[in-house]
C-alpha cells in the first residue's frame, strides 16, 4: 500500500504540486436487517481506493481512483495537479496552512470481538429473536431491527513525510415497534431511534445492548403511546434523556463550532453558524455548569468521533468548546487555524471514504457530566416533562433557532412521573436553551452516544459522530408547539 | 467510461462464476461514475474534485435464499469472492417464503440522457464560470458560495435469466448563494445538458434576491398565505412519496392508510410519476430490471394508484409498476420521477394577487414531525418576502414551520405551469410554484 501513496506523492511533487496527501482506504460493511419477523437487507460490500489531495499554484485539487496500478495512481495524482490549477483560476489568495509535525504510526482501536468473525445466521438469529418479541405485544403493526458493521483501513501518507496506517471497526444495533391506531402511527425504539447505537467497538457492543430484555417494553410503550395524553403546550422545565441531550448538542453546538461554516465555506449548503470570531472567548454560550469538549482521543471513550489522527495527519486532541459556559473554541483544520491566527490545527479532519475530501467534521462533542442521577433529577423536579429518544430535528442554517420532538414523553408532578405524554416536542434558541441547563446527571448515567448519519460537504459525505451526555434539565422552556394548531 | 461489450464481458464472468459456486440464480448490478464538482465560498474556489469509481454488485439465490455482495475489484479473484460472500450470506438465513425467480429479458423504452458536452465539461470551464460568478458579487458588494458539478455514469443489470438492462446518463448543476451583508439568497439548477442552464443568470438572479433580502423584519408567527418557488414545493412534497408504496401501506406507515381512493387533496391536484418526461432523468427500469411505467398516483386530488415492486405487487394481486429497489430490501419501492400537474399562473401572477402573503424562495432542514398527518416542521432560507397589495414590499426574518403536507395540498389556490426543480432535500422532480393559503409559521428565528 505505501508503493501506492509514495507514487501518489512522487507524482503530485513531479507534476507542480507544493503539498500533497494521499489516503488509500479499504472499507468493508455488513448491512443485517428484518421486518416483520422477516429478513430484510442482508448485504456486504467492500470499496477500495485512493483519494489524492494537493496544493499546486496556491489552490486546492483532489481526484480518486479505484484503479490500484501504479499508473492508475500516477494518472490520479496528475488529475488532482492539474485540477488545483484549474482552481487557481478562480482563487483570491494562496492557501496557507499552520505546521505539523510528521508522524510514521500503526494504530488499531480497540476490539475485543471482530463483527466479521461472529457467525452471521448468530447474527440474524439475535434480530430475529427480536423482532418476535416486540410483534408478540398485541397492537404493534411493524417491527424493524438492523444491525451494521464496518472495518475501515486507511493507510495516509503526506509529502511532510507522515506514513499513518489506522484500522477501525464500528459496531452498531436497534430495535424499533410501531403501532398504528385510528389515525395516529407511534414508535418507540432502543437504545435510540435512527438505527439504535453505534460505536467504535465490535460485537461487545451489541452484547452489551441486551437487545431481548428491552423489546417487549419498546413494543408495549409504542402501543401505550396512543392512550396517553398529548404533550401540553406550555412553556416550563424540560428534562432530556442522554441520546436526545447528545442530539442536542450534535445539531447546537456540534455544527455551529466547524470553522468552516463559521468562515463561509458551507455558506450554499449546509449554511453559516452564528458563532462569529468575535464570538470566541467572549459568548456566555451557557450556564457556569455546562462544558462541552470536542475529543478525538480513546481517553474519552470508544465513540464514533475517536481516532489516533485526523485525515490530514493531525494526532488526535481534546478542545475545550464551552468551559464554565464560555464559548472557547472551534473545530479546525490546518488552513482555517492559519486564517485565524491559531497555532495548530484541533485534528478534526475526516474523510467519508476514499473518494471524498476530507472535511471538517465533529469529533466526540461531549458535555461534561454533573452530578446525582435521573431518579434524584425527578425527585428535584416539581413541575417538568422528560423528553426521551429522538424522532424528529431540526435547526436553522445558522444553528440558532431549533425544534426536536421525542418518541415519548413523561410528565413530572412533585418530583415523580405521573403520567406517559405523547408527541412530546421542544424549541427555542440555542443559547438560550444552554443557558437555562441547571442540572446534569453523573458521570455513571453518561454515555457516549453515536450519530451514525451526519451529511455534510458536496458531494455529500456521511459521517459518524459521538456525544456523551447524561440527563440534563433545562428551566423555561418552550414545548408542546410542533403540534399546536394542526 | 466502460463500453457496453466490456459491461457485458463482466456481467458474463459473474454469470459464469455464479454458476460455477452454485448459485441457483444470479444478478449482476454495475455503477460506474465519473464524477467532478468545482465548489467556491469567499469568491473563490475552496474544493475541486474528481473520481471515477465503478462497482460490482452480486446477488445470488440458493435454495429459496438471497443476499446480495458488492465490491469494487474488477478481477476475477474479487468477483469470485464477491459471488462466494453472497452465497455465505444468503445461507445464513432461514428459507424466504414466495421469495420470486429473477425477471426473463425486458423491452425498455429508449431515453437519450446523455450529452456529449456534459461529459467533456472541464475543470478550467468550471472554473471560468465560477469567476465570473465571484467576479459579480465582488462588483455588488456580495459574497458568493456554491457548486459547479458535471458527470457521467451508467448502470446496467444483467441476470441469469438473460435480462440486461444498460442506461448512461449525464448530469450537471450550478447552485449559487449570494451574501450580502447578513442577508442571502439562492438559485439552482441541475440538468442531463449542462447547456440547459446559464451559470450568469443563476448568480444575476442570487444577487438580486439578496439585495431584497436586507433589513428583513420579524413579523408574528401564524397562518399566513404564501408563495412557494418550485424549490420550496419541491422539498416540501418529496417528502410525501415514499407513502405510495405499496409495502408502506402494508406496512402501515403510510400517511394513506385507508385514505386511498378519497378526496385527500384539492381538485387542481393531480401527480404523476413518468420516468420518460423530457425533463426527468433516470433509468427506464427499476432495481430488479423491470421497466417503469408511468402511474397517476393522484388525479383530480384522489390518491387513486400506488407503485409496486415484484413481490408486493404479486402480494396485493397487482401488476409490478416497475418502482423496486434492488433486492434484498424491506422498503419495496417507490415512485423516483414525479411531475406535477401544474397550472396556468406565474409567481408574479401569484405575488400580484396577493394582499398579504410571504414569497419562500426555498426551505430548510425538513423533517416529519406526525407520519399520518403528515406534518413537516423545518425553517424557511435564502429570501423571505413580506407580499402586501400584490408587491414585494420587505424582507422578513425566516420562520420555523409545522405544516401539514395534507393540507398544504388542500389549500393550493394556484399554480404556474411545472418544471423540473432542484433542491437540497429531495431528489429533482417536475413541480409548480403554488400560492397556498394557511400555511402555518410557528416561531420565527434571529435573522
Amino acid at each position: 500500500m505505501w508503493d501506492l501513496t509514495t507514487c501518489a506523492l512522487d507524482t503530485a511533487k513531479l507534476r507542480g504540486a507544493t503539498y500533497a496527501d494521499a489516503r488509500l482506504m479499504h472499507i468493508r460493511q455488513r448491512d443485517l436487517t428484518t421486518k416483520n419477523g422477516a429478513v430484510g437487507t442482508l448485504a456486504q460490500s467492500e470499496s477500495i481506493g485512493i483519494g489524492v489531495r494537493v496544493l499546486a499554484n496556491g489552490a486546492w485539487g483532489f481526484a480518486s481512483t479505484d484503479k490500484l496500478t501504479r499508473e492508475g495512481v500516477a494518472a490520479c495524482a496528475a488529475q488532482a495537479v492539474s485540477i488545483a490549477k484549474a482552481s487557481a483560476l478562480a482563487k483570491r489568495g494562496e492557501v496557507k496552512m499552520v505546521p505539523e509535525d510528521a508522524y510514521i504510526d500503526s494504530w488499531q482501536a480497540p476490539l475485543r470481538k471482530d463483527p466479521f468473525e461472529i457467525p452471521l445466521d448468530a447474527q440474524l438469529d439475535l434480530l430475529l429473536k427480536a423482532d418476535a418479541a416486540m410483534r408478540a405485544v398485541k397492537g404493534v403493526t411493524l417491527t424493524e431491527t438492523g444491525m451494521q458493521f464496518r472495518k475501515i483501513d486507511c493507510w495516509y501518507a503526506s509529502s511532510i513525510g507522515s506514513l499513518i496506517h489506522q484500522r477501525k471497526v464500528i459496531s452498531g444495533c436497534g430495535i424499533a415497534a410501531t403501532s398504528f391506531q385510528g389515525t395516529e402511527i407511534q414508535k418507540r425504539s432502543y437504545p435510540n431511534s435512527f438505527g439504535g447505537q453505534y460505536a467504535l467497538a465490535g460485537y461487545e457492543l451489541i452484547e452489551s445492548l441486551e437487545l431481548l430484555k428491552h423489546a417487549p417494553r419498546v413494543a408495549e410503550e409504542s402501543v401505550a403511546l396512543h392512550s396517553a395524553a398529548q404533550c401540553p403546550e406550555k412553556i416550563g422545565t424540560l428534562l432530556l434523556d442522554g441520546s436526545q441531550l447528545g442530539l442536542q448538542i450534535h445539531e447546537s453546538v456540534g455544527h455551529p463550532i466547524e470553522l468552516d461554516r463559521v468562515l463561509g465555506q458551507e455558506a450554499n449548503f449546509a449554511g453559516t453558524s452564528f458563532l462569529t470570531l468575535d464570538k470566541l472567548n467572549k459568548l456566555k454560550y451557557g450556564s457556569e455548569i455546562v462544558n462541552v469538549v470536542a475529543d478525538a482521543r480513546l481517553a474519552h471513550g470508544s465513540g464514533l468521533g475517536t481516532f489516533a489522527y485526523d485525515d490530514e495527519g493531525v494526532p488526535a486532541q481534546c478542545t475545550d468548546i464551552i468551559k464554565d459556559g464560555q464559548f472557547r473554541g472551534y473545530l479546525s483544520n490546518r488552513e482555517m487555524a492559519q486564517l485565524i491566527g491559531l497555532n495548530r490545527s484541533s485534528g478534526t479532519m475526516r474523510t467519508e471514504s476514499w473518494n471524498r475530501l476530507p472535511i471538517i467534521r465533529m469529533t466526540n462533542i461531549s458535555i461534561r457530566p454533573g452530578s446525582g442521577s435521573p431518579d434524584e433529577l425527578i425527585a428535584s423536579t416539581d413541575d417538568g416533562i422528560w423528553m426521551e429518544t429522538n424522532r424528529s430535528w431540526s435547526i436553522d442554517d445558522r444553528r440558532y433557532q431549533f425544534q426536536f420532538s421525542t418518541e415519548i414523553g413523561w410528565e413530572i408532578k412533585g418530583g415523580k412521573k405521573v403520567r406517559m405524554l405523547k408527541n412530546p416536542s421542544y424549541s427555542g434558541i440555542t443559547t438560550e436553551f444552554w443557558n437555562s441547563c441547571d442540572a446534569i446527571c453523573g458521570e455513571k448515567y453518561w454515555t457516549l452516544w453515536g450519530t451514525p448519519n451526519c451529511g455534510k460537504g458536496q458531494p455529500m459525505q456521511t459521517m459518524g459522530t459521538g456525544h456523551g451526555a447524561s440527563p440534563a434539565r433545562f428551566r423555561n422552556m418552550k414545548m408542546g408547539t410542533a403540534f399546536s394548531g394542526q | 467510461m466502460s463500453s457496453e461489450s466490456e459491461l457485458n464481458k463482466r456481467i458474463e464472468t459473474v454469470l459464469r462464476l455464479g454458476k460455477l459456486a452454485g448459485a441457483d440464480e444470479t444478478e449482476v448490478h454495475i455503477d460506474e461514475t465519473i464524477d467532478a464538482l468545482s465548489r467556491f465560498a469567499n469568491n473563490a474556489i475552496h474544493q475541486n474534485v474528481a473520481e471515477h469509481g465503478i462497482t460490482i454488485s452480486v446477488r445470488t439465490v440458493v435454495d429459496g435464499r438471497t443476499a446480495r455482495a458488492t465490491t469494487n475489484r474488477l478481477d476475477e479473484d474479487s468477483l469470485r469472492a464477491a459471488v462466494e460472500s453472497s452465497l455465505q450470506l444468503a445461507h445464513s438465513q432461514p428459507k424466504i417464503t414466495g421469495l420470486l425467480l429473477m425477471p426473463g429479458k425486458q423491452r425498455y423504452r429508449k431515453v437519450n440522457r446523455f450529452t456529449k458536452q456534459t461529459a467533456a465539461t472541464s475543470p478550467e470551464e468550471r472554473a471560468r464560470a465560477i469567476r465570473k460568478a465571484c467576479d459579480l458579487a465582488i462588483r455588488n458588494g456580495q459574497v458568493a458560495a456554491g457548486i459547479f458539478s458535471s458527470g457521467q455514469s451508467q448502470h446496467v443489470i444483467g441476470n441469469s435469466r438473460e435480462l440486461f438492462a444498460p442506461y448512461r446518463q449525464t448530469e450537471a448543476e450550478f447552485s449559487i448563494t449570494m451574501q450580502d451583508e447578513s442577508a442571502a439568497s439562492w438559485a439552482k439548477a441541475n440538468s442531463g445538458n449542462v447547456r440547459d442552464f446559464d451559470p450568469q443568470k443563476l448568480a444575476a438572479r442570487a444577487s438580486e434576491k439578496a439585495r431584497m433580502a436586507k433589513d428583513a423584519q420579524e413579523l408574528a408567527p401564524g397562518k399566513y398565505t404564501v408563495i412557494l418557488e418550485p424549490a420550496a414545493v419541491l422539498d416540501l412534497v418529496g417528502f410525501l412519496f415514499y407513502d405510495f408504496a405499496a409495502t408502506a401501506l402494508a406496512d402501515q406507515r403510510s400517511c394513506l392508510t385507508k385514505r386511498m381512493g378519497k378526496q385527500l387533496f384539492g381538485k387542481n391536484i393531480s401527480i404523476t410519476d413518468d420516468v420518460y418526461h423530457p425533463q426527468q432523468l433516470g433509468a427506464p427500469f427499476d432495481g430488479e430490471g423491470l421497466p417503469r411505467q408511468r402511474v397517476a398516483l393522484v388525479e383530480d386530488g384522489i390518491p387513486g394508484k400506488l407503485v409496486y415492486s415484484r413481490a408486493t405487487a404479486k402480494k396485493s394481486g397487482k401488476k409490478p409498476t416497475g418502482h423496486g429497489f434492488a433486492l434484498p430490501n424491506e422498503y419495496g419501492e417507490a415512485p423516483m420521477n414525479l411531475v406535477f400537474g401544474g397550472g396556468d399562473s406565474s409567481v408574479e401572477k401569484m405575488v400580484a394577487s396577493t394582499d398579504r402573503g410571504l414569497l419562500v424562495t426555498r426551505v430548510w432542514y425538513i423533517r416529519e414531525v406526525d407520519p399520518y398527518e403528515k406534518v413537516m416542521t423545518g425553517m424557511t432560507r435564502d429570501g423571505l418576502y413580506l407580499v402586501e397589495n400584490g408587491k414585494v414590499t420587505s424582507a422578513v426574518r425566516n420562520f420555523r414551520f409545522n405544516q401539514s403536507l395534507i393540507e398544504l395540498l388542500k389549500n393550493v389556490e394556484s399554480m404556474s405551469p411545472a418544471s423540473r426543480a432542484t433542491a437540497e432535500e429531495a431528489f429533482e422532480m417536475v413541480v409548480p410554484a403554488m400560492k397556498v393559503h394557511n400555511f402555518h409559521f410557528t416561531e420565527p428565528t434571529k435573522f
